[in-house]
């Protein structure tokens, strides 16, 4: 067992709100990614389970039972710091073995788990090393084996992968979703990295400025983002939104452009939306009979891909395209739209018009 | 205090680096700046330098006139009178082993108490923290001699007039707040988040301080421990005021002591003086590193 549940969690630095009421239900045996830019809140919500902060409001629930006052010592979970916070005058193998030590394990019994831990991890040649002697991704490597070699309800990471440099990370993110699968237990991970959650995650909660602004499979955050916050964090290139309104049938752009209103969209005429369009809904190559005119702004070249920026009117859409395509500045060319995959938002309030109709 | 302070510092580890004047005018010095340093040192050292030769010198040698700079007979007579005398042993070295036991007992109970109280303060939220701290710190802008005689009026009530724990509690009283302000400096550099690793793994705050912070805090602690001892050690105005017999006395007031009868052996008074200066100067030289850190409560890194 191994659920983590979070109900209203509230608390503040002095004039900053950290979290927001912030309401989390973790799986058992899930990778959860808590998703969010930096300063979102995404570090005090782990400290909060961990039990590292003191709450303003809100509880904590672990394996169903309340846990919100006990110590970090009694709620058995093991984490992953940010900064790593390796005991800097101790070996490697002195810092994986210290929660076992804690907790009073025979020498015979760490020695075994620590092994096990430095071959699956591949650090073996790391063990007597100290911190000071060890580059970022190999501090990284023992923290998450110090957190790893316990079995406890769940595993805390504070974005674990975010120092090391693309080439590692991208391994490593490989590597963690491997060693979720082959040692189970129930992961919250936080990154502030759109990829990592989109490529790792059971489940992401995306989280702004102290508030859960959706949880949902990555296919669900990506596919149907419950604002334009969200959809304009998650994906890249980022979203291109449009200004907006209905008229009868008819969508209308204020750069004065008009499409087939989507038969699922709810709103009533007049009313300001944005039109929300991804990069690989959009196409400036294929003809098709829902487009918008507009002109060639420039192009980022990408290697697999390569990213058009397209102005329409003062807006600039960023359409997806084959790394071969080619053009001048300033051409004028037509961006053939897949209305069935675009997204409306209220231009109001942000939030997502009902898509009950798709 | 200040002026042991001063001197340790500026002479200790000035030395192993480079003045900001050196770097800019590479290897060669100016003959003005060497003229300069030398008047500097031989004004400031020249008592020093005459104490010490004071004491080596015979009796007759240090009486002369005019005084004898160099070919004097050197001798340790008066080094031996410090320790004993007619009766055995002298109340010099009862001064020195009272000074002992205050300043290292006032030393020990300002750390323990100070140390953890630093932690507190560095770690946890505590209800207006800045107004604590800069009340613990104004103790210390007060001279000592404007509350010696209310001290000696409370003392009086309670029997602590010619005791030693009387001084041992007044020299904690002043090193706490001083420990407590140089150890937060210390302690903050220490990143909170060992403790926090240390919970996680299974320890309770205190044993994750006592496990994870603390071997870390030694150095500071040290050097911290030595500023409280050379205060205790040198203190006199306390001292003087709260202390008359000499079983109880503490070194300063017994030097002082030796001066003002009808005759001066200053002979004996550069000699005590010497054994008295010693222990502060390798203290001083043992952790003269902190020392620099320590007076910059920890504003710079190290
Ligand atoms: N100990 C603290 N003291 C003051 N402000 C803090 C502290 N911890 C976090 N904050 C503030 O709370 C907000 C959320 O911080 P954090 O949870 O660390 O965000 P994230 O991990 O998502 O980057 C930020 O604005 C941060 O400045
Ligand atoms: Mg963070």
């Amino acid at each position: 067992m191994g659920t983590v549940a979070v109900n209203g969690l509230r608390k503040s630095f002095g004039k900053v709100q950290a979290l927001d009421g912030v309401t989390l239900d973790v799986p058992d045996g899930s990778f959860f990614v808590v998703l969010g830019p930096s300063g979102a809140g995404k570090t005090t919500t782990l400290r909060a389970i961990a039990g590292l902060e003191k709450l303003d409001a809100g509880s904590v629930h672990l394996d169903g039972r309340d846990a919100t006052g006990d110590a970090p010592a009694d709620r058995d979970l093991a984490m992953v710091f940010q900064s790593y916070a390796l005991y800097p005058r101790l070996t490697a193998y002195e810092n994986i073995a210290s929660p076992l030590r804690a907790r009073r394990r025979t020498s015979s019994e760490i020695a075994d788990a620590v092994e096990r831990m430095a071959s699956l991890l591949h650090i073996e040649r790391l063990l007597q090393r100290r911190p000071a002697q060890m580059s970022g991704g190999e501090m990284q490597r023992v923290a998450l084996a110090r957190a790893l070699v316990r079995s406890p309800r769940a595993f805390l990471m504070d974005e674990p992968l975010t120092n090391l440099d693309l080439k590692l990370r991208v391994e490593m993110r490989t590597e963690l979703t491997r060693i979720h699968r082959s040692l189970g237990g129930t992961f919250v991970y936080v990154t502030n990295d759109q990829v990592e959650a989109l490529s790792m995650a059971d489940y992401v909660a995306v989280l702004k400025e102290g508030k859960v602004q959706q949880v949902g499979t990555p296919t669900e955050v990506y596919e149907r983002p419950a604002n334009q916050w969200v959809a304009g964090f998650v994906g890249s290139p980022a979203i291109s939104l449009l200004a907006c309104h209905a008229e009868g049938d008819r969508l209308v752009g204020e750069a004065g452009w008009t499409l087939p209103r989507p038969r699922w969209t709810t709103a009533e005429d007049g009313r300001p939306l944005l039109l929300g369009l991804r990069a690989e809904d959009l196409s400036v190559e294929r003809r098709g009979d829902t487009s918008l005119p507009g002109e060639l702004y420039g192009l980022e070249p990408l290697g697999d891909r390569t990213v058009v920026d397209v102005r329409v009117g003062t807006e600039i859409l960023k359409v997806k395209a084959r790394p071969t395509v080619t053009g001048t500045p300033g051409e004028r060319l037509q961006v053939t739209v897949d209305l069935d995959r675009a997204h409306l938002f209220d231009a109001g309030t942000g939030l997502a018009l009902s898509e009950a109709g798709r | 205090m200040a002026v042991s302070v001063d001197k340790t510092v500026s002479t200790g580890p000035a030395r192993g680096r480079t003045s900001p004047a050196r770097r800019t005018s590479g290897r060669g010095r100016s003959v003005l700046e060497i003229a300069l340093l030398t008047v500097l040192a031989v004004v400031m050292l020249f008592p020093v330098l005459w104490m010490i030769e004071t004491a080596f010198k015979e009796n007759r040698d240090v009486y002369a006139i005019p005084a004898k700079f160099f070919n004097f007979t050197v001798t340790l007579d008066h080094f031996k009178d410090v320790f004993v005398d007619s009766t055995g042993r002298s109340s010099l070295s009862t001064a020195f082993l009272n000074s002992v036991v205050v300043a290292g007992v006032s030393t020990v109970l300002a750390t323990v108490l100070g140390v953890p109280a630093a932690w507190a303060y560095s770690r946890f939220a505590v209800k207006a923290k800045k107004d604590q701290l800069f009340f613990i710190l104004s103790t210390r802008f007060m001279p000592p001699v404007v509350v010696v005689i209310p001290i000696f009026l409370m003392y009086r009530q309670l029997g602590l007039i010619d005791n030693k724990l009387g001084l041992i509690l007044i020299y904690t009283a002043f090193n706490v707040p001083f420990t407590i302000w140089m150890m937060k400096g210390f302690v903050d550099e220490v990143p909170a988040e060992y403790e926090d690793a240390a919970m996680l793994d299974g320890y309770t705050r205190l044993q994750a301080f006592w496990k994870f912070t603390l071997p870390l805090l030694l150095p500071g602690i040290a050097a911290t421990a030595v500023f409280a001892l050379i205060f205790s050690w040198n203190e006199f105005v306390f001292a003087i005021f709260l202390t008359s017999s000499d079983s109880v006395r503490t070194a300063p007031p017994a030097i002082a002591g030796l001066i003002g009868g009808t005759t001066v052996d200053w002979g004996l008074v550069a000699a005590a003086s010497v054994v008295f200066a010693l222990p502060v100067l390798v203290f001083a030289y043992l952790v003269r590193k902190h020392l620099v850190a320590g007076v910059t409560l920890g504003a710079v890194r190290r």
